[in-house]
């Protein structure tokens, strides 16, 4: 069950930023937020596939850069008025190290 | 203070209407009771026809759910037939004996659809075409039975024939007159749209009377006419009128003719008592079609607020079909006749036909069949009775045809004048949409169809909302140039917001949020790149650009494509290229299997599909200074082969394209920037549709600014003419300068220019030497102090990670 995958430290995703990460064939991208918490989902908006992970982060929400949907982080649905979601992962950060369970 | 009691019988779309235009203007004013026959809601009935046809929902079409009127306080009786008012007692009494006192009444009861008085006209299956219980009972008809006959072939006629085709129905439309629609269409564009219907598989019998409905078992069976033909029939629509619902009026002794009269103060002949929609005759006239009723729930509304100074006069109204995939509108006299001229195309293969109907040089009427993309210019015209004598010749061609639009192109909306409606059924003009859009960042049709109504009740302007969006949020996809403030996350506007960088000489953007009271933790993706943007320009070296309040385009420096693969285009100053470098590049293409390479048309190459994580790899091996072609920034400056080899040229074009590339380099900006320069008048380089147009002469070099050729073409504006090329560098600088100084973010040179004017421009760069100058070492201080971002991505560093993927 426990199963938590280290990813890379905290320091190595800008805040406010982003990073691409791979696990075998899925693309996931990390968000760190103005108040370091750092969130996982799908790198594929719901809009049109755009990635996520190229967007801006705001608050708890990323906008992605085709098309400017907003994108909640914590459970990856669209904020209104659009509708859509992306699967969202759920992510730990112990001693400034960054965990991801898949 | 006790609050006075308004009642409304009649719970449609007229009624409601008044209610929210009272509720906006005196909330508190009354205790609202509102009765309803039907048990439904306030829906959009307009829509009953889409639903019909399988195209909505019930739940799309609501207008008002209940929860809305618990929100306003508003006491709701659904399904309650009021059948008594009390004029003395002030009290009206329902079927189920409910009653309401009221100290103001608003009748709102509509119409009736027309049942003709045929033998047979009661048997089940027999029914007209106004409410949801019409649709369900069609719905149900479709499923069981096979022959359904329309009585009718107008508006309503039309639309159910075409729904019940959709439901798998064989149809047939029953019509008296000649062709159909006469009331809306002349004959011509009558027999285009019955041959367009008739290849959607609907029967037609014009000049058809029917004498009987012959019935079996209680259910009608078949339909037999006045020449003694038969045909079979398992449902009859009938769909030939309606009639004002005025009964309830009449009982009570109010004054009705074809409709409860009333004034232009929307009251009946017993003032407390009010009507509005399509139960009323105002001024002889009983209106069946939405907006008219909405202009009369306005009115209503001012006086039940007790303003008292609106006043409905009578509309001119125009129709529209409402069939998936047929075009038509008209309005006014069409027909012609009398002392009217018709100017009339015809194209009957293609499709297409349009008359109007011209008097005393006024446009009085308006038909259009297959294009109707003019129709909202056309009925402006018409409204407005404008003189249309000189524009006589082009008139027919539409509006992007008349006077100096020819470069606009196909966007019929952004050719649209802001006073032009959009929105017929709710009178919402394109100014009021563009500043909705503008004021609140719309980015989404139903985001402006929630702010404005536009779009919200027939849907038929939904593609003209849509170019309207389109052409008010512009290119590269970027967010709305906000007129009043910024964005959602602060009052500022954008120049208050620089004045603020400036005097209080902030250096980061949580500085500026924190100092001017934004209300979001980090801003948004609008706010944030303009931010970013105005502190680099107003501290150049001295304010932290922040990469993450970039776009991603200037984020990875290069430019993202619609699969997430990116574009690099690198710099050839001037278009100047050589063996050396161009045989790098196909290198790189190989190296890297570039999928595809093309030349821009800013002459240079673009090489498409690039990974995210190759990019680096590509610049270090291109070994060439970045392009811009992703950025907010100076792209490219186009050339033409001048003197040096044209038979024409008066002067090095390509030298000086080289120069003022290489001098402006690097310079960030509110938007992208264009600069050409041509070595003749012949300009072959484009010069007059760029934001810089140098133009080389015999003498000297005209400079020209401001031009632009995008989504609407604009031509360059002449500022001076000077002598030498440092003279050329100097005064495009300034000009440049000035305007990454004081343009908002997002704003092409143009657009800046259009606000402040070309003379303002002249006081600063031509008229102000030592200000001149200024400006121009400002902008030499700027980009000097930048570094080429692909050489340093190119090396490995903190900067590099935004191109590196994790792996786990
Ligand atoms: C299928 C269809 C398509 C249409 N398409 C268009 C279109 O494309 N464009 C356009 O502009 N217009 C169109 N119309 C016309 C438009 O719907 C009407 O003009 C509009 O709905 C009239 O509004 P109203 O409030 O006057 O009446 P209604 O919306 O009919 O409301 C009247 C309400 O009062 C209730 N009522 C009546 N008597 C009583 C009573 N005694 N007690 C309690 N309640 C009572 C009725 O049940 C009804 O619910 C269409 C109509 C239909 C039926
Ligand atoms: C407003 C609408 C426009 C938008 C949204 C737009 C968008 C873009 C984009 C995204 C690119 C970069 C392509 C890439 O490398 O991936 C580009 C390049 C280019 N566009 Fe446009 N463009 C618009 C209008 C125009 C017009 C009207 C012209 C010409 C008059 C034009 C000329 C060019 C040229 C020459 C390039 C190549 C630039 C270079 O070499 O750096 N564009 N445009
Ligand atoms: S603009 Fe004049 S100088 Fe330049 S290429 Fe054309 S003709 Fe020759
Ligand atoms: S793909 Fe994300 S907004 Fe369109």
């Amino acid at each position: 069950m426990e199963n938590w995958l280290k990813v890379c430290s905290l320091e190595e995703i800008p805040r406010l930023g982003t990073r691409q990460m791979k696990h075998g064939e899925k693309n996931i991208a990390l968000f760190r937020t103005g108040d370091d918490q750092v969130f996982a989902l799908l790198d594929r908006c719901p809009h049109k596939g755009g990635p996520l992970s190229q967007g801006i982060v705001c608050g708890r929400h990323v906008t992605c850069p085709l098309h400017n949907w907003n994108i909640a982080l914590e459970d990856g649905k669209a904020l209104a008025p659009d509708v859509g979601e992306t699967s969202p992962y759920p992510v730990k950060i112990e001693s400034g190290s960054v965990f991801i369970r898949l | 203070m006790q609050k006075l009691k308004l009642v409304m019988v009649g719970n449609g779309m007229a009624g409601v209407r008044t209610l929210e235009e009272v509720l906006k203007l005196a909330p508190d004013l009354y205790e609202i009771t509102v009765f309803g026959a039907e048990p439904y809601a306030n829906y959009n009935r307009i829509m009953l026809s889409p639903v019909l046809a399988g195209e909505q929902t019930i739940q799309d079409i609501m207008l008002n759910d209940v929860g809305w009127y618990a929100e306003h306080g508003i006491r709701l009786h659904l399904n309650k037939k009021i059948v008594k008012i009390d004029r003395q007692v002030r009290v009206v009494v329902a079927e189920d004996g409910t009653e309401a006192g009221y100290d103001r009444l608003i009748l709102a009861t509509g119409s009736t659809p027309f049942i003709l008085p045929l033998p047979g006209n009661d048997l089940a299956g027999v029914i007209g075409f106004r409410d949801i219980h019409d649709v369900d009972a069609m719905v149900a008809a479709s499923r069981q039975h096979k022959h359904a006959v329309v009585i009718g072939g107008g508006l309503l006629g039309l639309e159910a024939a075409n729904g019940l085709k959709l439901r798998g129905m064989d149809v047939t439309v029953v019509h008296i007159a000649e062709y159909l629609l006469e009331r809306q269409l002349d004959q011509t564009a009558a027999r285009l749209l019955q041959k367009s219907l008739e290849d959607k598989g609907l029967k037609f019998l014009l000049q058809k009377q029917t004498e009987q409905i012959i019935g079996r078992d209680g259910r009608v069976s078949a339909l037999r006419f006045k020449d003694g033909s038969e045909i079979p029939a398992d449902l009859v629509v009938m769909a030939v009128g309606i009639r004002p619902n005025s009964a309830l009026a009449e009982s009570a002794g109010i004054h009705c003719n074809r409709g409860v009269v009333v004034n232009d103060t929307m009251q009946t002949y017993d003032p407390r008592i009010y009507a509005v929609g399509e139960c009323v005759n105002h001024r002889g006239i009983a209106y069946g079609l939405v907006a008219p009723l909405f202009e009369m729930a306005k009115v209503c509304a001012n006086h039940l607020a007790e303003m008292g100074i609106g006043r409905y006069v009578g509309s001119v109204t125009s129709t529209k079909l409402k069939v998936t995939g047929i075009d038509l509108f008209s309005a006014g006299n069409f027909s012609g006749g009398g002392n009217t001229e018709d100017i009339v195309l015809s194209d009957p293969m293609g499709g297409v036909y349009k008359k109007l109907v011209i008097q005393d040089n006024k446009l009085v009427g308006a038909c259009l069949y297959g294009d109707t993309v003019d129709g909202a210019w056309y009925f402006q015209l018409l409204r407005e009775g404008r003189d249309v004598a000189d524009i006589r010749d082009h008139l027919m061609f539409g509006q992007s045809h008349v006077g100096d639009a020819g470069h606009q192109g196909q966007n019929k909306a952004a050719a649209m004048s802001d006073d032009m409606e959009v929105c017929g059924c709710n009178g919402v003009c394109k100014g009021d949409i563009v500043k909705a859009i503008k004021l609140n960042g719309l980015f989404t049709l139903d985001d402006v169809k929630k702010h404005t109504k536009a779009a919200s009740s027939c849907g038929s302007c939904t593609g003209l909302v849509e170019q309207i969006l389109a052409s008010t949020l512009g290119g590269d996809y970027s967010p709305a140039p906000a007129a009043k403030s910024m964005c959602g996350c602060t009052d500022h506007t954008h120049e208050e917001v620089r004045a603020v960088i400036r005097e209080q000489k902030l250096l980061s953007i949580p500085d500026v949020m924190r100092f001017m009271e934004w209300r979001t933790p980090n801003g948004c993706a609008s706010c944030r790149p303009a931010l970013n943007y105005y502190l680099i320009a107003t501290w150049p070296r001295e304010a932290q650009d922040d990469p993450q309040s970039r776009f991603i385009n200037e984020r990875a420096h290069a430019n993202i494509q619609k699969d997430g693969t990116y574009s690099v285009v690198p710099r050839m100053w001037g278009g100047l290229t050589n063996a050396a470098d161009l045989r790098r590049i196909a290198d790189v293409a190989d190296k890297y299997a570039v999928p595809m390479i093309r030349v821009t048309g800013g002459q240079r190459i673009d090489l498409f599909g690039i990974r995210k994580e190759d990019l680096p790899g590509v610049w270090a091996d291109l070994d060439m200074p970045s392009g811009h072609a992703y950025g907010k920034a100076l792209r490219t400056v186009k050339t033409c082969i001048g003197s040096e080899f044209c038979r024409f040229g008066t002067q090095n074009s390509t030298q000086m394209g080289i120069a003022l590339e290489k001098a402006f380099y690097k310079m960030w900006a509110p938007h992208k920037v264009k600069l050409a320069v041509s070595g003749c008048p012949r300009n072959c380089a484009e010069a007059a549709i760029k934001d810089v147009g140098v133009i080389g002469v015999d003498s000297g070099w005209e400079i020209y600014v401001g031009g632009n050729g995008g989504i609407k073409t604009e031509v360059a504006e002449f500022l001076v003419k000077v002598k030498t090329a440092q003279e050329v560098l100097e005064y495009s600088g300034a000009f440049l300068q000035l305007y990454r100084e004081e343009a908002r973010y997002l704003d092409r040179t143009v657009h800046w220019l259009q606000r402040v004017g070309l003379d303002y421009v002249k006081k600063k760069v031509l008229e102000d030497e030592a200000g001149r100058k200024a400006l121009y070492a400002r902008l030499l201080f700027a980009v000097q102090g930048e570094n080429d971002p692909w050489k340093e991505r190119a090396v490995a560093g903190e900067a590099r990670r935004e191109f590196e993927v994790l792996t786990v």
